[in-house]
């Protein structure tokens, strides 16, 4: 019966977020369509009309607007999202004429696994230190340490992300030389990015932890609980946690979605060759049909976040999935 | 009689601003968050007339000078650099104060009009229900579905940087939280018996929504319009580092870091001092949305009046 519920709650949200990700999409289709002739961007003013031309046609560009989008969709359905004909290219202008191309979604799809590797190791550390740090400053409000928690992580939520990114590079790699600069590779080269994306959800993560426990121990059964001489801290560890994890557990999945945004600027402090440092290429480019492809995929990773978080919400509180 | 038990009740319920003051000065890392935000809007507001040199004027005699170094200017005379120099010769202090503009500019110009165009919209979509608030509140779904600083991103890269782009950018992604925040609270008046007893006396829905709904929702909107400018002068500054915000020569804190990443090695003033302003100000700003938040809520505030 749950499973039932769950399942058609699951199916209308993941219609929702298909719907949502289309609309998306076309709206960038749209914008995307406004900024001059893409043709001539790639051929540049040594281009000559004749060879814009059969750029424009091999691109479709010369096709009427519905024919263009009837073939975006069928595009998005089947993940082929257009050729680039500059990204990645070695001599795309050698000899003048049409250059060669490569389809942009596997350029893209590539970048995955390192913006995953880097959004994991980030947000595992978050939760890590956070969880802890909530409840230890929740079992003792209004003392000298869950003031100074409470300011540590209005720090951590108010820390310029990419500046604390140099910072760390010139203490450990440029003063110490412990860690390397930038790159990609070994565990050491995750370490600082990490670590750059971290304090914000640390700091968000703990006061959510903080408050939904402090609100938590607050109810009669765990006044109930301490008048039969259970310590607080097993109280807040092991009674209260599970009903304290609901707005965690929202909060961890927001601050993915921060962290996937974060990663766009960081991971191009880093030279870390996820998405978030294509897309940026791709833009100061216009490489159009690469900024359709990482647009695709990092709106596809933030809606499939929502859908899981929404799916974990309701398991965890049966009022959401029966309502 | 009657008259003056009113007035004396509503004095209690009253918070003055000499109460504010007096809950301040018992929390001193806020006054000196509220103390740093002042100073921080009279550099930025007086900036042409209290800054020491030009913000824009290179001087090939000092270029890239630590913190506390005297240089000879274009004109001849002698110049103190509290905070240094950049690349180019020009003051540190001097380019922050220009740069606070900017961000405080785009920060609360784009709160104001984002702010008020969700609000009403949310106060809308609450009261009326039906058809617009099914319209106002998917638009609103839907924005907040995607990253705002992602769209934000997508829509420079495509019109181009600058000032006047940023802000309307702004408003346009962040509207959706005012929105939802006053259709939350809407809703929760509607039915309430301060405006039925409003409407069986003959108030108009303008007058209801305007003099006996909106009020009380100011504090939750003071409180998310200043967690909001602290997100926004973030985002000003991370766009301006990746060279989609502001253009140079404009002074922006995040132009500067992005300029002094190139000098990390040789000159670390150059991305510290844009940085700490950055930090100090929406740190100050969090505090601040915190303090007010405690301090707004009836359940909490007699704890910080008495």
């Amino acid at each position: 019966m749950i499973a039932n519920v769950l399942g058609g709650y699951f199916m209308r949200r993941l219609i929702g977020s298909a719907v949502m990700l289309f609309i998306v999409m076309s709206a960038v289709f749209v914008a995307d369509r406004n900024i001059g002739d893409p043709a001539r961007m790639i051929l540049g003013d040594t281009g000559t009309e004749a060879d814009v031309l059969e750029l424009r046609l091999r691109m479709g560009l010369e096709d009427p607007w519905h024919v263009q989008y009837g073939r975006f969709v069928a595009g998005l359905v089947t993940f082929d999202l257009g050729e680039t004909f500059r990204y990645g290219i070695s001599k795309p202008l050698a000899h003048g004429g049409i250059p060669e191309s490569r389809a942009t979604l596997p350029i893209a799809a590539e970048r995955l696994p390192a913006t995953f590797l880097l959004t994991g190791v980030a947000i595992a550390l978050s939760v890590l230190v956070a969880l802890p740090l909530g409840i230890w400053a929740a079992v003792r409000p209004r003392t000298i340490g869950d003031r100074l928690v409470n300011v540590l992580s209005l720090a951590g939520v108010s820390i310029v992300e990419y500046w604390f990114a140099l910072i760390l590079i010139l203490l450990f790699a440029v003063q110490l030389d412990w860690l390397p600069t930038s790159g990609y590779g070994t565990a050491a080269h995750v370490i600082l990015p990490a670590l750059a994306l971290s304090l914000r959800p640390i700091g968000r993560i703990t006061q959510i932890a903080r408050s939904s426990m402090l609100d938590e121990l607050a109810k009669p059964y765990v006044t109930a609980a301490r008048g039969r001489g259970i310590p607080i801290s097993k109280i807040a560890s092991v009674h209260a946690l599970k009903n304290a994890a609901i707005p965690v557990v929202t909060t961890i999945g927001e601050e993915t979605i921060n962290v996937i945004t974060g990663v766009i600027i960081i991971e191009t402090v880093f030279g870390w060759p996820g998405i978030g440092a294509l897309t940026v290429d791709a833009l100061k480019i216009r490489d159009v049909p690469l900024i359709e492809a990482t647009i695709f995929l990092l709106v596809l990773m933030v809606l499939s976040i929502n859908l899981v978080v929404d799916l974990l919400y309701a398991l965890l509180n049966p009022r959401v999935r029966l309502g | 009689m009657a008259a003056e038990i009113a007035t004396s009740e509503e004095r209690q319920a009253r918070v003055t601003g000499g109460d504010l003051l007096r809950a301040l000065g018992r929390e001193p890392v806020v006054l000196l968050a509220v103390v740093f935000l002042v100073a921080l809007a009279i550099a930025a507001g007086f900036a042409s007339w209290l800054a020491p040199y030009d913000p824009l004027m290179p001087n090939i005699f000092a270029g890239r000078l630590p913190p506390f170094s005297e240089a000879k200017g274009m004109t001849g005379a002698v110049q103190f650099h509290v905070l240094g120099t950049d690349a180019l010769g020009r003051d540190m202090l001097t380019r922050l104060m220009f740069g606070a503009q900017a961000s405080v500019a785009v920060g609360v110009v784009a709160v104001a009009i984002s702010g008020t165009i969700g609000t009403v919209l949310g106060l809308v979509a609450g009261y009326y229900g039906g058809r617009a608030e099914t319209l106002i509140m998917r638009t609103v779904d839907g924005v907040m579905a995607v990253p705002s600083l992602l769209i934000a991103l997508f829509v420079l890269s495509l019109v181009g940087g600058g000032l006047v782009n940023m802000v309307l950018i702004f408003a346009f992604v962040r509207w959706v939280v005012y929105a939802r925040l006053a259709r939350g609270i809407t809703l929760s008046y509607r039915q309430s018996s301060f405006v039925e007893a409003a409407r069986s006396i003959g108030a108009t829905d303008g007058r209801i929504i305007f003099r006996h709904i909106l009020p009380n929702m100011l504090s939750p909107l003071l409180v998310l319009g200043t967690l909001e400018i602290a997100l926004l002068i973030l985002a000003e500054a991370g766009l301006s580092f990746l060279g989609f915000g502001l253009q140079p020569p404009e002074p922006s804190w995040g132009l500067m870091i992005a300029r002094g990443r190139e000098y990390l090695r040789e000159a670390w003033w150059m991305i510290t001092f844009p940085g700490l302003a950055i930090f100090l100000t929406t740190l100050s700003l969090n505090l601040l949305a915190n303090w007010l938040r405690t301090i707004t809520d009836p359940v909490q505030r007699w704890r910080w009046l008495i």
